[in-house]
């Protein structure tokens, strides 16, 4: 089966895997171009980048986009770097990581609804206050709670690269710090934390980028107090149906991450970190 | 590795033999869609009693092939993309006029319809379809406001203005939907639901933004659940979801307020891809049969709009003001017609603007 010569074996791998990127990753991301760029008799256009640059609910629903994803992004940052660093130096490390990863098994929106159940005002959260004789509060609907819901659910996608990153650290390193006379907090700053940074990186693209669009949980969490590009695409996709103002949002949306793509991006440094 | 290996062929292998045992059952009970005894029924979820499909079946030999949408507009591109042939659909009133205007619906043949004297002469006729050419209409309901007795006094809550009272401070679920949403407002200022006037629009939405204080969240399905839950205690929403909210708390009551609200139908049209025209006509007869569609809406809880089915019904079923309003609010009520692309925009870009502000 496997073919002789080299080149023919990069051909082999070569062909079905350029055949999957152009089909499903060039061809959509063209279309979605084409689409936005478009009128429907395919005449070339800016009009809808027109549209979207003139109105200020779009840009005001762009600067909400980025706000909250920040703000998950940062949430589950500074959660997750303690929680990845604190189970580095458990025994068992494997098992407690399965754990942290175990939820991201069970589907987004069943765990949304769970919080309903948990967050309502006849919920678990006021149950429980309720036996401290608090009145119940109104805990749905509001920036926290969509916050809190969000965060949980991107944080074992920061979790899991901040851990590899700190696991493929030699603990020699750490050792030689405190001979040379670093206290703890001198080797986690100068000696751990920029070693695990491509880890904080990823993490970062991993929550980041999907927390820009998210939609789901801005309605039935947010009550649709939380506005972001999600939200609007949808409805040009599936109310509205103008599909083309939709892959408008879409293509802004694309650029977005690939600006936070460039931004943290790991320089080369990885010849350094080999060594040790 | 290996072990990884051995386990994914393992549930792959489980997965073969359960869709080969799937495949093989449903090929003996003759559920295929290829046979020619078969009609093509699509449909909302859970929008038909399953007991009345197995009477059709039994009772014309005709298999039912039971699929559902989950929006107007899903429904609307696969019908335009004609890669399933369906023979019967089941759209509301806007939709049927843009499918009409876009010919994808053929005319009924009144000829071969047995059950049209049933119908309520209030309910056909309508705007979006005149003289039932295409449609015969399915269920019909209103929009109008869910309350809860244990929050609200019902004499507080009666008209679409009570809900600017600033007693309601954070307390009303709104469904999420630019038309349903501005048809409030537009009531309120005496304006057409179907308004193309930017004027009337650009005041329905100032007057709905006048609102956002009392407004608590804009949800949509999830209403239903959030009512029977306590989570608020007013909220605006069709007849239908009240229906299954009041179903699971006796405390909520629903109200259509008598100046006026919307009348929305779902009409059962034939699309241009039918291709058991018989099986189709077959089960439009046979839903228009008093008994059966009597039996169909007390399974479904909505508005019957067959008169003779109405009269099958329990007492307390059809005596129930919210469900089935008297004459004089009836006649108030609007039926949306389809705006156009252009105005569609507007309706959701004034509402999307309305989203965004702030309490």
């Amino acid at each position: 089966m496997m073919p002789k010569s080299k080149k023919q074996r990069q051909l082999f791998y070569v062909v079905p895997y350029s055949i999957w990127l152009i089909l499903f990753v060039f061809a959509p991301l063209v279309l979605l171009l084409f689409q936005s760029l478009t009128t429907s008799n395919g005449d070339f256009t800016l009009h809808n980048y027109a549209v979207y640059f003139a109105s200020g609910t779009y840009l005001k629903m762009t600067f909400n986009s980025v706000w909250y994803a920040f703000l998950i992004t940062l949430i589950t940052l500074l959660i997750s770097y303690p929680t990845a660093y604190l189970l580095n130096q458990l025994k068992q490390k494997q098992f407690w990581l399965l754990l942290v990863i175990l939820p991201t098994w069970i589907n987004l929106l069943l765990k949304t609804y769970a919080f309903v159940g948990l967050l309502s005002k006849t919920g678990t959260v006021n149950n429980f206050i309720g036996l401290l004789g608090i009145a119940p509060q109104q805990l749905l609907f509001s920036d926290w709670s969509f916050l809190l819901v969000a965060a949980y659910i991107e944080i074992p996608f920061m979790i899991l690269p901040i851990f590899n990153s700190l696991a493929e650290i030699n603990p020699r390193l750490e050792q030689a710090s405190h001979d040379l006379g670093a206290n703890k907090w001198q080797t986690l700053r100068r000696v751990i934390l920029p070693l695990s940074m491509p880890g904080i990186k990823a993490g970062i693209q991993a929550v980041f980028i999907p927390s820009l669009s998210l939609f789901m949980i801005t309605r039935l969490i947010g009550g649709n107090r939380v506005i972001t590009l999600g939200t609007a695409i949808e409805e040009h996709f599936l109310v509205t149906q103008n599909w083309r103002l939709g892959s408008t949002i879409g293509v802004i949306l694309i650029v977005a991450m690939v600006i936070i793509m460039i931004l943290t991006r790991d320089r080369v440094r990885k010849s350094s970190r080999k060594r040790g | 590795m290996k072990k990884l290996l051995v386990s994914v062929a393992t549930i792959l292998a489980v997965v073969l033999v359960l869709f080969g045992t799937q495949s093989y059952l449903s090929s003996k009970t003759g559920t295929g869609t290829s046979s020619k005894d078969v009609l093509n029924l699509y449909n909302w979820g859970d929008y038909i009693d399953p007991a009345l499909l197995k009477k059709f079946t039994k009772e014309t030999g005709y298999k039912v092939s039971y699929e559902t949408f989950d929006s107007n507009e899903a429904m609307y591109t696969k019908i335009k993309q004609g890669g399933t042939s369906y023979d019967l659909a089941v759209p509301s009133d806007y939709m049927i006029q843009k499918m009409k205007a876009e010919r994808l619906l053929l005319p009924l043949d009144h000829s071969k319809l047995t059950g049209l004297k049933n119908y309520d002469s209030r309910f056909l006729n309508q705007s979006f379809d005149k003289k039932n050419k295409y449609s015969l209409p399915y269920f019909w309901g209103t929009l109008g406001i869910i309350y809860n007795d244990e929050y609200v006094n019902k004499k507080d809550i009666q008209h679409w203005d009570d809900l600017w009272s600033s007693k309601f401070k954070n307390q009303i679920m709104l469904v999420d939907s630019a038309r349903d949403a501005l048809a409030v407002a537009l009531i309120t200022q005496n304006k057409s639901v179907n308004t193309k006037s930017q004027a009337d629009l650009a005041a329905a939405q100032a007057k709905l933004t006048t609102l956002m204080p009392n407004i608590k969240a804009i949800v949509a399905d999830e209403i239903k659940m959030y009512m029977a839950q306590n989570e608020a205690a007013i909220a605006v929403t069709y007849s239908g979801e009240a229906a299954e909210a009041l179903s699971n708390n006796k405390h909520l009551h629903y109200v259509v307020p008598s100046e006026g609200s919307n009348l929305w139908f779902d009409n059962i049209v034939m699309p241009k891809t039918a291709k058991h025209k018989a099986a189709a006509y077959a089960f439009l007869n046979f839903i228009s049969d008093p008994k059966n569609a009597a039996q169909n809406a007390e399974y479904i809880g909505y508005a019957t709009p067959n008169k003779n089915a109405l009269a099958l019904l329990p007492k307390s079923i059809r005596h129930d003001k919210q469900f089935y309003p008297d004459n004089e609010t009836i006649s108030h009520l609007q039926v949306y017609d389809n705006l156009g692309q252009a105005w569609t925009e507007k309706y959701n870009d004034a509402f999307l603007e309305f989203k965004m502000t702030q309490r």
